[in-house]
């Protein structure tokens, strides 16, 4: 790989060409199918906390994360923040954007929709607006995000979910 | 010294101290209140010195004096490495001067961005831009680790809840909160296009009072975007102002919509500048061109002007624009006079230009 023009967490990934095909471009374009397909595992997670407690969220934490981020990072590049918020940011996982940002584009994006930072790679921001028009709720877009609580990075975002739904 | 053109309002009993308050306003700086009267307002980037003399600070603003009403201190724009825009704002309020203190996510956490706002406020900083700040890769520590702990939206978030639940993030309280006027940039000249009014009205959601625009070179990209804030009524819920500023030849705006980000430049542009005899007389034209046509827009608050490396054609650039329209923007000299107690100053501050 080429010296990338700066440094950026994680490290060791390299920026996607927007002119090659990646699975998160795919899984981008499929937004809406992608929330049909999210809602049913939000459902499962739900149903599936009394399992989940009794068993022990702590010691379910490592396998599920490992799962998780299995699949996510296959479909979406994920970087495990464990604070997903795909579902509003229209399927484009925005911890890829070399900014991280959660709440929109920077305004350095390129006329042709690249990135500033990464010249050949599309903006993040641009694929989570194009993402999020076919989406039933893409209009969560426009929620305002919080800052990342960075001591939730490589959690599960799942069992969070499960959590949540159960206490 | 006239001082009738100065509203009552914009003049405090020292020049240091904070306006005196007036009910709705969130802030005590003039900026605010030019724009709640519904004035068109200049704002003008200051070009921070890379130095660590005071007077290097002084003689910049010297050509600014009298002609704006907030004036930005930049924090490491484009990455690069100058003086801190809290340093800066700090010696523009010392002797009265309404400045605007950047602050970019890329160089500190939250926990240094809360601090340097109870400091800034406390050294009379009344006026804040939030911004995300450019990649490092730009800059000259292209090896630096950028930080962005918060992004532009969550910083307004944060500030708001600072000054309006006098609390920081973790919720812990805020004996006397910063009472600030907070701002935020957008760049309507950048995809995805459709997409920027709505950004403008996030973060309006987040707490954002004004806006600061990148440049604007392409007058109908800027109606179209000021068409849709007028639909959704943004205009009425945060003032905008336009950025502007002056090329000083064809091929330095080659390099800038090549080189910097965010920028903008159509060729018809480009062509003028070319086709111009003197190009940098010529590209102050085309920026005051460009303000009187912002200036009928509807929806449009003011200007910022950013006219880097040609500070001293800010004074003359306003004039002609006619945008003033006989108001006096304050002047170093009415500080001295609201306070006659001021210790004489020892600053050099270079020519002062005389509004004709």
């Amino acid at each position: 790989m080429s010296r990338v023009p700066a440094a950026f967490e994680p490290a060791g990934k390299a920026p996607r060409d927007g002119k090659k095909f990646a699975l998160r471009f795919w899984s981008n374009t499929h937004s809406r199918g992608m929330e049909i397909t999210y809602s049913v595992v939000e459902k499962m997670l739900h149903l599936a906390a009394p399992l989940f407690k009794a068993i022990g969220y702590e010691r379910l934490e490592k396998p599920v994360a490992a799962v998780e981020a299995a699949i996510k990072g296959t479909l979406f590049d994920c970087r495990m923040c464990g604070q997903c918020i795909l579902s509003s940011t229209g399927m484009s996982c925005p911890m890829n954007c070399p900014k991280n940002l959660r709440n929109g584009p920077c305004g350095g994006v390129r006329a042709n929709g690249n990135c500033e930072v990464y010249a050949e790679m599309p903006c993040v921001w641009v694929k989570a607006w194009e993402g999020s028009k076919p989406m039933e709720h893409g209009q969560k877009i426009m929620n305002v995000q919080p800052p990342v609580d960075h001591r939730l990075k490589g959690r599960s975002s799942w069992l969070a979910v499960s959590r949540g739904a159960h206490e | 010294m006239d001082m009738s053109a100065v509203h009552p309002h914009d003049l405090g009993p020292t020049p240091a101290a904070p306006l005196p308050e007036l009910p709705e306003h969130s802030s005590r700086g003039r900026l605010e209140r030019v724009l709640r009267r519904g004035e068109f307002a200049i704002t003008a980037e200051l070009n921070p010195p890379d130095s660590a003399n005071p007077d290097d600070v002084y003689e910049r603003v010297a050509h600014f004096d009298g002609w704006v009403d907030g004036i930005n201190a930049t924090d490491g724009s484009g990455a690069n490495c100058h003086m801190s825009s809290v340093a800066i704002c700090a010696l523009l309020t010392r002797v009265g001067y309404s400045p605007i203190l950047q602050i970019s996510c890329r160089d500190y956490n939250r926990i240094a961005i809360q601090g340097n706002v109870l400091g800034a406020a406390a050294l009379g900083v009344c006026n804040v831009l939030a911004l995300t700040g450019d990649g490092v890769q730009g800059g000259d520590h292209p090896e630096a680790k950028p930080v962005f702990d918060l992004d532009s939206t969550s910083l307004l978030a944060t500030m708001k809840k600072m000054r309006d639940e006098r609390a920081f993030l973790s919720g812990r309280k805020i004996t006397d909160p910063p009472r600030l006027f907070l701002g935020a940039a957008e760049n309507p000249f950048a995809p995805p296009y459709d997409w920027r009014p709505l950004r403008l009205a996030k973060k309006i959601a987040a707490g954002a009072q004004y806006f600061q625009t990148q440049y604007c070179y392409d007058i109908p990209l800027l109606k179209s975007f000021m068409q849709k804030v007028r639909d959704m009524g943004l205009d009425k819920q945060a003032y905008i102002l336009v950025g502007v500023g002056p090329l000083p030849s064809a091929k330095t705006a080659k390099w800038m919509r090549s080189n910097v980000a965010g920028v903008h430049i159509p060729d018809s542009v480009i062509k003028r500048l070319e086709g111009a005899e003197n190009q940098k007389a010529e590209g102050i034209k085309l920026c005051i061109d460009l303000i009187q046509e912002i200036h009928e827009i509807a929806g449009v608050a003011g200007v910022h002007i950013m006219a880097y490396r040609q500070e001293e054609s800010v004074g003359h650039i306003v004039q002609e624009s006619g945008i003033l329209k006989g108001r006096q923007p304050f002047r170093r000299a009415f500080a001295t006079l609201a306070d006659s107690e001021m210790p004489p100053s020892s600053v050099a501050m270079g020519q002062v230009v005389t509004p004709g």
